[in-house]
C-alpha cells in the first residue's frame, strides 16, 4: 500500500445519544479515487455512520479526517462545501421535478444583472443532458418529471449531479436497496463511472454481492463496531457473504434449520 | 458532444399533445372554455360576451386572481394560508381608520396597511416553521384572531361596524387612479391591469427564477430540498408574506373603490382563492400548479357570478355550482396528471 493521505479518515470514532452507543471503536480508511464498501444488517450503526460523514451529527469522541486535516462540520452544508456529497436513499430528489430542475436544484445558473436574475434554462438542460451522457445515462427529454424515471435512473442521476458539482467524496446510502436487479445493474455501473472520474467512493449497503461488484476495500460494520476489513486482492465472494451474514451464526441457523426441515 | 447540444430526435415523436397535457393549466382552461361556452349560450340578457359583460366578470374575477395567484404560489410549496380572506379586510379598515381617526394621508395608510399585513405574514410563516405545526391551523387561528380584532377594533374606534369617508383623506384621488380606478367605455376596472400583471411576474418568477424553482422543490420534497441546499423555510416564510401582501393590495382596492370598509369585508374569501387554485390545477399536497391556472380559476368564478343570474338561474345556486366545479376540475387535473406522468416506466 502507498502512503497516500486517505481521502476520508475516521480513527476509534464513537457516537452516543444518551446511554446508547450507537457507534464504538470505529475505523475507517477511504483512500482517494476507490471504492469502500460498508457493509451491515440492519442495526448495525450504518445510518450514524453515514450521519457523521456528512456532517448532520458529530463524533462524540475519536478523529474524522478529510484529505488529511481534521473535519469540523456544524451541518451538511459543511461537508459539501468540503466536497463531501451524500445521496440518501429516498431523500435525493423531486419526484414532480423535470430532470434538469433536479439536476441543477441548490446550485442553478442564473443570468442578468441585480434583482432581474433569471434562470438559464437552455444552458442548464443542455449541462444536464451533457453530464448525464458522460455518465453514461442516455435521457430522452431531460424536461420529464424525474418521478418518471426508473429508481435506478433517478439514483443515477442524483449521483451525476454531485460528480458535477465537485464532490471529491460520494457517499451513497444503500443506493441498491429498493431496486431490482437490473436497476441495481445500472447505479452500480454509475458508482465506477464515478470512481473513473477520480471520486471517491462510500458504498453503504447489506448486499455483499453488489459490494462485491464495486469495492476496492470491505468493512464489516456490526452492533456499532467495525468486525473485519478486507482487501479485494485477498478476498472472495462466499467469505464476504459469510462474514456479512454472521459467520459462525449462519452456520448455527442452518443446522437449526436442517434439523426442522429433517 | 455534438449529441448533447442539439435536439434529440427522439423529443419530436414525444408528441406535443404530452407537452400540453404535462401543464398543470390545461384542465382549468378547457373548463373555462367550457363554462363559457354554457352561459354565452343560456345568456338571456345579450350581454355576458360583450365588453360590458366581459368587464363585470373580470372585475369578480381580478381580487379573487391577484389573491389566489399568491395562494397558489404558497400550496405549490405546500403550505395553506386561511387567513388571507379576512386580511382583506383587516388592511381595508387600517387604512379607513388611519385616515380618518388619525388624518394620515392615503398613501402614508396605504405603506403601513402594507407593512402590516407582511409582518403578519411573517409572523404566520415564521410559526408554521419553527413548530412544524400545520400551516393550517397556525393560519386559521390568525383568521380567528384577525376576524375578532376587525369587528372589536373597528367599534372601539370609529364607533360603529364600518369606516367611511375615505375618500375625503389627502391625496385619495391618485391613489384612486392607480388602485381603483375604471378605463374605458366600458367600465373595465384597472384591478383587471393588476392582476393581469401579477399573473405574467408570477408565472416568470415560478418557472424561470431560483425561488420558482424553489418554490417547487419545498412543496415536493422539503427533505430533499434542504439536502440540496435550499433554504426552505426562508422560501415558505417569503411565501407567507406574499399572500397576505397580495389580501392587502385587495384590501386597499376596495377600500378605495367602496370609500369605507365593513369590519367583516373578506371574511369567507380565503376559500375562493383556494378553490381558484384548486381549479387551475395546484396540487393541495405541494410540488405542481401554475400562476396561469390559478387566474383562470379565478376567471371562471367570475363568469359564474355574472353568468348564472343573466341566464335567469337562481342565483343561490351559485355557491353549489362552484363546488360542482371545484370538484369536476380537480378529478379531471388529477387524471390528466396521471395520464401525463404515466409516459415511461
Amino acid at each position: 500500500m502507498t502512503k497516500e493521505v486517505n481521502a476520508l479518515e475516521l480513527k476509534n470514532v464513537e457516537k452516543s445519544f444518551g446511554s446508547v452507543l450507537a457507534l464504538q471503536g470505529v475505523t475507517l480508511e477511504v483512500a482517494k479515487g476507490s471504492v469502500t464498501c460498508v457493509l451491515g444488517d440492519n442495526g448495525a450503526g450504518k445510518s450514524t455512520l453515514i450521519k457523521i460523514l456528512s456532517g448532520v451529527h458529530k463524533q462524540s469522541k475519536g478523529e474524522f479526517n478529510v484529505a488529511g486535516n481534521a473535519a469540523v462540520f456544524e451541518s451538511p452544508r459543511d461537508a459539501l462545501a468540503n466536497g463531501i456529497a451524500t445521496v440518501f436513499q429516498d431523500l435525493a430528489t423531486i419526484p414532480l421535478m423535470s430532470v434538469w430542475r433536479n439536476f441543477f436544484l441548490g446550485n442553478e445558473i442564473r443570468s442578468g444583472f441585480g434583482p432581474f436574475k433569471f434562470l438559464n434554462v437552455k444552458k442548464m438542460k443542455e449541462i444536464t443532458k451533457e453530464q448525464l451522457l458522460a455518465m453514461g445515462i442516455d435521457l430522452r427529454d431531460v424536461n420529464q418529471p424525474i418521478g418518471t424515471l426508473s429508481g435506478g435512473e433517478r439514483q443515477s442521476v442524483a449521483i451525476a449531479r454531485s460528480v458535477y458539482f465537485g464532490a471529491n467524496v460520494l457517499i451513497l446510502d444503500e443506493p441498491t436497496s429498493a431496486l431490482g436487479v437490473r436497476q441495481s445493474g445500472i447505479v452500480l455501473k454509475y458508482i465506477l463511472a464515478a470512481k473513473d472520474r477520480g471520486v471517491s467512493v462510500v458504498f453503504i449497503t447489506h448486499n455483499p454481492h453488489h459490494a462485491f461488484l464495486v469495492g476496492d476495500r470491505f468493512y464489516l460494520l456490526n452492533r456499532g463496531r467495525m468486525l473485519n476489513r478486507f482487501e479485494r486482492d485477498n478476498v472472495q465472494l462466499e467469505e464476504l457473504t459469510k462474514a456479512m451474514a454472521g459467520g459462525a451464526e449462519l452456520e448455527a441457523l442452518t443446522h437449526e434449520i436442517s434439523v426442522v426441515r429433517g | 458532444m455534438t449529441k448533447s447540444s442539439t435536439v434529440d430526435e427522439r423529443v419530436k415523436n414525444a408528441g406535443l399533445i404530452t407537452k400540453v397535457l404535462r401543464r398543470p393549466e390545461f384542465g382549468a382552461f378547457l373548463g373555462a372554455v367550457a363554462i363559457f361556452i354554457l352561459f354565452a349560450t343560456t345568456d338571456t340578457t345579450g350581454n355576458f360576451a360583450n365588453a360590458g359583460g366581459i368587464a363585470g366578470w373580470t372585475d369578480i374575477a381580478a381580487p379573487i386572481g391577484i389573491v389566489g395567484i399568491a395562494v397558489a404560489l404558497l400550496m405549490i410549496a405546500g403550505e395553506f394560508d386561511l387567513s388571507t380572506g379576512v386580511m382583506v379586510g383587516t388592511t381595508g379598515l387600517l387604512v379607513g381608520l388611519l385616515v380618518t381617526e388619525w388624518h394620515l394621508d392615503i398613501w402614508s395608510a396605504i405603506a403601513i396597511a402594507l407593512a402590516f399585513a407582511a409582518l403578519v405574514g411573517f409572523i404566520n410563516g415564521y410559526v408554521v416553521v419553527k413548530t412544524k405545526l400545520p400551516s393550517f391551523i397556525v393560519t386559521l387561528a390568525t383568521f380567528f384572531v384577525l376576524k375578532g380584532a376587525n369587528m372589536a377594533y373597528t367599534k372601539l374606534v370609529s364607533g360603529s361596524v364600518r369606516v367611511t369617508g375615505t375618500d375625503k383623506a389627502a391625496g385619495f384621488d391618485t391613489a384612486e387612479a392607480i388602485f381603483a380606478s375604471k378605463i374605458g367605455e366600458s367600465g373595465f376596472q384597472i384591478s383587471l391591469i393588476w392582476w393581469v400583471v401579477i399573473t405574467v411576474v408570477a408565472t416568470f418568477v415560478l418557472t424561470r427564477t431560483r425561488f420558482g424553482n424553489w418554490i417547487f422543490a419545498v412543496g415536493g420534497d422539503a427533505n430533499a430540498a434542504r439536502n440540496a441546499g435550499v433554504p426552505v423555510d426562508r422560501t415558505k416564510i417569503m411565501l407567507f408574506v406574499t399572500t397576505a401582501v397580495a389580501a392587502a393590495l385587495v384590501g386597499v382596492m376596495f377600500v378605495l373603490r367602496l370609500r369605507g370598509m365593513q369590519a367583516g369585508q373578506g371574511v369567507g374569501q380565503e376559500f375562493y382563492y383556494i378553490i381558484a387554485a384548486a381549479v387551475g390545477g395546484t396540487l393541495l399536497t405541494g410540488g405542481a400548479g401554475s400562476a396561469i391556472g390559478a387566474s383562470i380559476g379565478a376567471l371562471i368564478m367570475g363568469m359564474a357570478y355574472i353568468g348564472i343570474p343573466f341566464s335567469r338561474w337562481d342565483s343561490d345556486w351559485t355557491s353549489t355550482f362552484l363546488g360542482i366545479i371545484l370538484f369536476t376540475a380537480v378529478m379531471i387535473n388529477t387524471y390528466i396528471g396521471r395520464k401525463a406522468k404515466g409516459g415511461k416506466k
